[in-house]
């Protein structure tokens, strides 16, 4: 069964985003998004200093499946990508919201992830 | 086709063992039961089982069997020269193009057959019309299932499992096979590996399956299948050949049987033809040394000769990179361009296969 952590936001694209104590965004796929995906043999992440506006193109991930975007889920500036995942893509299916995140983004208004899905808005969305 | 999935004898085997289903050729099997990486690697390491009871068996008698089996397919069954004995072969159309690719026995009353699942009715349909006004008789085994245990520990493990049958198994050569009563055990596979294809009776094939898991077979699904025959770099029908290709173009030049030459096997005059006027593309394996995933259907650019197409492609998790089965120009060397996403990029082209039991065998 799909893990939903209640404490983040979601996006239809599958993406999860966790507000850090710092004020960036964290962002990653969802446990069901991996469970789709199958097996994560590589990911290509977006360039630090990257400036992305919300559902823009952000990265690739590929699996023995299938090749799928990666969206953004809200505007702003990437400052961090996880460069460990790249090295160790497996880490999107075992830890989805934790070794497995993709980047981190300091958002241009921290008010939009008002408007994002909650935990119990996406389980509906996907059935879970 | 809005008919619910028909399920093998062992689904609720897969269930219990954790199985994540898809449906496949109208059929309800296991992808994977956790990670189809891992059950590739078990695979290539040690022993792990595919329900492929979706497979269609035929057992085949008749005065005219043989006879007609000789027009039938491409490879020449004359060359069984035993009970067990087993040939690879296509099954063409008079324009030489593939219906189905197919394993036949030679059996104690006639022949054993055994087709894809997703040609079922065609093939069945060709079998019925080509036979017709002879003397033969097709019986369709549904009352079997069958369980492929592949992997360097394969045949060790199955023979713990069935002691009393271990000297007979042991002594089995490579595509060969014994029946043990309603049972058929044959030295198989689609994987690269050594291994069996068993036949089993639906009843016992539940009992089977536990048994062997205790015997630490890993249950493996079908997406190892495709990783593990795609390395081994085997056809897969209706992806690497179809009605529409002939066997010439698809790396199974070698299953056509030439001699004798007054054998008219159906496709014969349009690949002589072929032949004659010169194969134009040839199956190659592609390795892509940079990140990315080649996938069916990408076009294969090769500078000055011209185009070709993947027909399978996939992340080797062997290799650790990515590698493809494509049909290419005959005159493409040792260089080629996949249009990956947009981006030519680069691919090294190689004989198939890519992996032979664990290793790297190309180059």
């Amino acid at each position: 069964m799909s893990q939903i952590p209640a404490e983040l936001k979601y996006v239809e694209s599958h993406e999860w985003l966790r507000l850090e104590a710092n004020g960036v965004v964290t962002v990653g796929i969802t446990h069901h998004a991996q469970e789709l995906l199958g097996d994560v043999v590589f990911v290509e992440l977006p360039k630090v200093g990257a400036v992305l506006a919300r559902d823009e193109q952000a990265g690739v991930v590929e699996s023995v499946k299938a090749a799928s975007d990666v969206y953004c889920p809200i505007a702003g500036e990437v400052v961090a990508v996880n460069e460990g995942l790249e090295a160790a893509p497996e880490q999107a299916n075992e830890e989805p919201y934790g070794e497995g995140w993709f980047f981190q983004i300091k958002p241009a208004n921290v008010a939009d992830l008002d408007g994002l899905w909650t935990a119990e808005q996406y389980a509906k969305e996907i059935g879970a | 086709m809005t008919q619910a999935p028909r399920c093998t004898p062992l689904y609720q085997s897969h269930i219990d063992a954790g199985a994540k289903m898809v449906e496949f050729a109208g059929w309800s099997m296991p992808i994977h039961y956790g990670s189809q990486l891992k059950e590739h690697e078990i695979v290539r390491s040690d022993a792990g089982m595919f329900d492929v009871s979706h497979m269609v068996v035929l057992d085949i008698t008749g005065a005219d069997a043989r006879d007609w089996l000789r027009g039938l397919l491409a490879n020449d069954v004359a060359k069984l020269g035993f009970v067990g004995k087993a040939l690879y072969s296509g099954m063409l159309n008079e324009q030489g193009g593939v219906i189905d690719d197919l394993i036949v026995y030679l059996a104690e009353s006639g022949y054993r057959m055994v087709v894809n699942a997703g040609t079922r009715d065609k093939d069945i349909a060709w079998l019925k019309k080509t036979s017709e006004g002879r003397d033969v008789q097709l019986a369709v085994r549904d009352d079997l299932a069958m369980l492929a245990v592949q992997g360097p520990n394969a045949i060790d493990k199955v023979c713990a499992v069935k002691p009393d049958w271990a000297e007979q198994i042991r002594s089995l050569k490579v595509f060969q096979g014994l029946p043990f009563g309603d049972w058929f055990v044959a030295r198989t596979g689609y994987t690269g590996e050594d291994g069996l294809e068993i036949m089993v009776p639906a009843a016992e094939a539940p009992g089977f399956f536990t048994a062997l898991i205790a015997a630490g077979v890993a249950p493996t699904g079908l997406g190892a299948r495709d990783t593990l025959r795609l390395e081994a770099g085997m056809n897969l029908y209706g992806h690497d050949m179809d009605e529409g290709i002939s066997p010439l173009e698809a790396g199974m030049g070698w299953t056509v049987a030439w001699e004798p030459a007054d054998r008219d096997f159906i496709g014969r005059k349009a690949l002589e033809a072929e032949k004659a006027a010169g194969v134009a593309m040839k199956q190659v394996g592609l390795v892509m040394e940079s990140r990315g995933v080649l996938r069916e259907g990408m076009r294969v650019v090769v500078d000055g000769v011209g185009e070709g197409v993947i027909t399978s492609g996939t992340f080797s998790p062997t290799l650790k990179l990515s590698i493809a089965i494509a049909r290419v120009p005959k005159a493409t060397a040792d260089v080629a361009a996949v249009d990956l996403r947009g981006t030519l990029t680069p691919v090294r082209v190689v004989k198939l296969p890519f992996v032979r039991n664990g290793k790297k065998v190309y180059e």
